[in-house]
């Protein structure tokens, strides 16, 4: 058992895979030699060589393009955009095509790819570095989007993305990539996709998030259960296809749901949630779904970027006013 | 100044304006059942557009692509692929695609709004459906491609995009890649002309298109995409360059879309009756049928005889697309993922209790 941070446990999950199954690749800018910008495949070209580690000239849109060509001839490319604002080139090619080409092909061709990106701000990046873009995808059939909170659920989770027949957009929250240690046993183990995990137990109030945000939100449980308030504290992981099950079985035993992203709010992945919950869980609701969000402004240059993510205060207010309701 | 590299770019062709063949003939075309075989595939799917076109004019398919005037280019490229080459065309090829063994009725379902026209049998499998995003294919081809060359097959791919699709990011940055690894690709331009309503000379100020293989540092030619021998020459002999391990070329196929741009389309908005006129006078079946003739290989009886077949074939096809009922509405849910989420299990139910089907 090793203790390591995020970025570490992708490492070791690619690692992994690539030792036990020789058809996974990883594809992107400077992922070579340089072993990515932020380190996340540092050491992995000098394992298992240029042909499945491969240094990609600067072209997001092509290699998210060349990733669904690869992936249909029996590779599983692991493809990294270097930033979360230089996904937006790759929309194209990832809704029109990778998550399409099964269904439209009856099956014949499939995409078992997955796109690795850093997502969210807080880490004084320059600009068009830091924005949390989840929603777009999850708006998207076909696609699975997954997004760790702690290095165990990184390691686990991209495992599981790797190995899934379909497309993955994992994001990876670059706050935490270097913000704490977890003990990871390297054993191959995946965790599943498609479902949420509970971090913590509580009656009074559940609280919802995934990503960077699980930081926060886990402390601002902390703070609430100081004053009286026991969340039940929800890590989404994947969040499309979204497993409502595991939310509305606490939302029944909390009668209250605060959701907390990074990204904006309209239409940000959090009205989903709040939406699903106000159609199931009506009659168990003291107050109302409320969301926890950044404003639905451009993501600010970084002098303002820690005023822009929602901190534990904003988190802890929310959580109250839905307590006064009743 | 002095000159750091110098280019050209060759014209390929083998059969000019008047049917006479001004170059060598490829060994090949030395067949004459061979040239058959391609004036045969010529003839089929010029007799498929027609039908295909008068079916949408009538109301039994939807939105249609012809492709008249470029069945030269489509055949060339489906008589030289082998069968375990990979095929990724734009929307377009039907010619190479029913050489491949794609079944006219296919081709029918999917213009018709059926998804099941894209579930390819026997050779064309592995071959990806039509791409009606403009270049977007061109990725994959390379990807495709690149992934042969990773596994250490001898295999190759084979992309197809138009004049218009040679603007576009994905251009630019598959064949970029392409020519960094130097793939197993043959990318064919089909340059008819017309994108829409856009010409040719303003999509690019560049004087061919095959140029741009120079930036990819990669082989670029143009061959007469109205001569059916040049043009599976050409990409034959890149097929095997490619399967041996040297890299992609791009051939531009000259040609005109005799054709509107789809069914939707109306051609004449945007361009003149001479100027299409002047296209018939150089269009490809034409131009092998009478060099088959003065060769003393066709004549009227055959002409008939093969007219009839293929008319026949195309009926056949129509007929079985006709009776091919819509499919069920759960159709929608399957092959979404390869196993459908618990979550959209409500969903399901809905479709099947709302929808009609």
């Amino acid at each position: 058992m090793a203790e390591v941070n995020l970025i570490e446990a992708l490492n070791m999950a690619m690692a992994w895979e690539m030792t036990h199954d020789k058809s996974v690749v990883v594809i992107g800018e400077d992922v070579g030699v340089n072993g990515g910008v932020f380190r996340a495949t540092v050491g992995l070209q000098q394992k298992f060589g240029p042909e499945r580690v491969i240094d990609t000239p600067l072209a997001e849109l092509g290699i998210a393009g060349i990733a669904i060509g690869m992936a249909t001839q029996g590779l599983k490319p692991v493809a990294e955009i270097q930033f979360s604002g230089f996904v937006y080139p790759t929309i194209d090619q990832i809704a029109n095509h990778a998550a399409r080409l099964r269904h439209r092909s009856r099956g014949r061709l499939t995409v078992p790819m997955v796109l690795r990106s850093p997502s969210g701000a807080g880490i004084h990046a320059p600009e068009h570095h830091s924005e949390s873009i989840e929603a777009l995808f999850a708006h998207t059939p076909g696609l699975r989007v997954v997004i760790p909170s702690n290095p165990a659920r990184a390691y686990g989770l991209l495992l599981a993305a790797i190995r899934d027949p379909d497309p993955v957009i994992f994001f990876e929250p670059t706050r935490l990539y270097r913000l704490f240690k977890q003990n990871v046993e390297d054993d191959g183990q995946a965790l599943p996709l498609d479902v949420c995990f509970t971090m913590r137990e509580g009656s009074d109030v559940t609280l919802v998030s995934w990503g960077a945000m699980m930081h926060e939100t886990l402390q601002a449980a902390g703070e609430l259960a100081r004053q009286g308030i026991e969340a039940d504290v929800i890590d989404v992981a994947t969040i499309k296809p979204l497993d409502m099950t595991t939310i509305l079985e606490s939302v029944a035993r909390t009668g209250r749901c605060v959701i907390v992203h990074e990204a904006p709010r309209t239409a940000g992945f959090g009205a989903e949630i709040a939406a699903q919950v106000a159609e199931h869980a009506l009659t168990s609701l003291m107050a109302p779904p409320l969301r926890v969000a950044a404003f639905d402004v451009v993501v600010p240059l970084a002098r303002l970027e820690h005023s822009y993510m929602p901190n534990v205060k904003r988190i802890v207010d929310t959580v109250k006013s839905a307590m006064e309701w009743a | 100044m002095s000159a750091v590299a110098r280019f050209t770019i060759e014209q390929y062709r083998v059969l000019d304006e008047k049917s006479e063949a001004i170059a060598d003939l490829p060994s090949f075309a030395r067949d004459p059942e061979a040239l058959v075989a391609m004036y045969r595939a010529m003839v089929l799917t010029r007799a498929f557009d027609s039908r295909a076109v008068a079916l949408q004019r009538t109301g039994k398919l939807g939105t249609f692509a012809s492709s008249l005037g470029q069945e030269a280019i489509s055949v060339g490229i489906g008589s030289a692929m082998a069968e375990d080459d990979v095929l990724v065309p734009s929307y377009r090829e039907h010619g190479a695609q029913f050489m491949r063994g794609l079944p006219m009725q296919n081709t029918l379902l999917y213009w018709g709004g059926d998804e099941r026209g894209s579930d390819f049998p026997g050779v064309a499998r592995k071959d990806f459906p039509n791409a009606v995003p403009i270049g977007t294919q061109i990725p994959h081809a390379v990807g495709v491609a690149f992934a042969m060359k990773l596994k250490g097959e001898q295999r190759a791919a084979v992309g197809v995009v138009g004049d218009g699709g040679t603007s576009k990011a994905d251009f630019y940055e598959g064949m970029n890649m392409a020519g960094v690894w130097k793939v197993p690709l043959v990318l064919v331009v089909n340059n008819n002309q017309w994108a829409i309503s856009l010409h040719r000379s303003r999509q690019t100020a560049a004087e061919t298109l095959a140029q741009k293989a120079i930036a990819f540092g990669i082989p670029g030619l143009q061959v007469d995409g109205n001569d059916v021998i040049a043009v599976r020459q050409s990409v034959a002999e890149a097929l095997e360059r490619a399967r041996r391990g040297d890299g992609p070329t791009l051939i531009e196929a000259v040609c005109y879309r005799l054709c509107d741009h789809t069914t939707a389309d109306d051609a004449t908005r945007y361009r003149s009756t001479e100027e299409v006129n002047a296209a018939w006078k150089v269009e490809p079946v034409a131009r092998l049928r009478e060099y088959l003739a003065r060769e003393g290989i066709w004549n009227k009886d055959r002409e008939e005889a093969l007219q009839k077949e293929c008319a026949d074939a195309v009926a056949k096809a129509v007929d079985a697309y006709q009776s091919t009922p819509p499919p069920p509405v759960d159709f929608m849910f399957d092959h979404l993922y390869a196993t459908l989420p618990p979550s959209m299990e409500e969903q399901l139910k809905a479709a099947k209790r709302y929808g009609h089907g």
